[in-house]
């Protein structure tokens, strides 16, 4: 069998690296503001619905959410390929179809207000 | 056709090693990052509705989710950390004929995470 080179491959793992970049500087600290500083009652819901409701937030997630869901695509994908669970060009759509609807599920809530 | 001469691994070969074992941890942090997308996700279907937030609201300060945030900011921070160590890999610089210390681009890159993430925390806790 012969097979040209995967052309897709340059974006997705550009969008792996991108996701990963996001992610390594922002995510500790989102994790400590709704993990620790909400239930420790820092933000009230108020703040916190506030927050979720400034445009400039909105579309900062959005956007977070769309890099976070293809890091997650490519890197879990090539993990399950290395624990001998997914062969290299199966279901790839699964993981980036699953990261495009979730961008797409964001993208809708940020509209809806 | 040629035959395909692959030799076999087994499926646990990550657990046989200590380094195989933190590459593995290593790439699972991006379940993490998946998880927490579907959180923020979550909260803005949650800001979209009128009167609907109190449920995120309530998860949140819930002592599953406390347990769930504290694995993943274990994680995340181990993600980090293994992220910035490898920038030198992918970003090497040349300054005239000699090579920029690998240690500066991983430097850079620390103090860009404190920086933004002090930053961050300022803007919302402030």
């Amino acid at each position: 069998m012969t097979t040209g080179p995967d052309r897709t491959a340059p974006l997705f793992w550009l969008l792996f690296a991108a996701g990963g970049t996001a992610s390594a500087m922002l995510l500790p600290a989102m994790v400590f503001i709704t993990g620790i500083a909400v239930p420790a009652g820092w933000v009230s819901e108020n703040d916190l619905v506030t927050l979720f409701r400034n445009p400039l937030t909105r579309i900062a997630l959005v956007g977070l959410v769309f890099l976070f869901m293809f890091h997650w695509a490519h890197r879990f994908r090539y993990a399950l390929v290395d624990l001998g669970l997914v062969r290299v060009g199966k279901q790839a759509w699964l993981f980036y179809g699953t990261a495009l609807a979730g961008t797409m599920l964001a993208g809708l809530a940020a509209l809806h207000l | 056709m040629t035959k395909e001469l692959t030799r076999p691994l087994p499926r646990t070969w990550w657990l046989r090693k200590a380094p195989y074992f933190q590459f593995m941890i290593r790439e699972l942090t991006s379940l993490v990052v998946f998880a927490y997308a579907l959180v923020l996700i979550w909260g803005l279907w949650s800001a979209a509705g009128t009167g609907a937030f109190s449920g995120l609201y309530d998860f949140l300060s819930s002592p599953l989710s406390v347990w769930l945030h504290a694995v993943a900011l274990v994680l995340a921070l181990y993600h980090t950390g293994t992220w910035i160590a490898l920038t030198p890999k992918v970003i090497v610089l040349w300054r005239d004929d000699e090579q920029v210390d690998p240690d500066f681009i991983a430097g850079v890159n620390a103090i860009l995470f404190l920086v933004l993430s002090g930053a961050l925390l300022w803007l919302v806790l402030a």
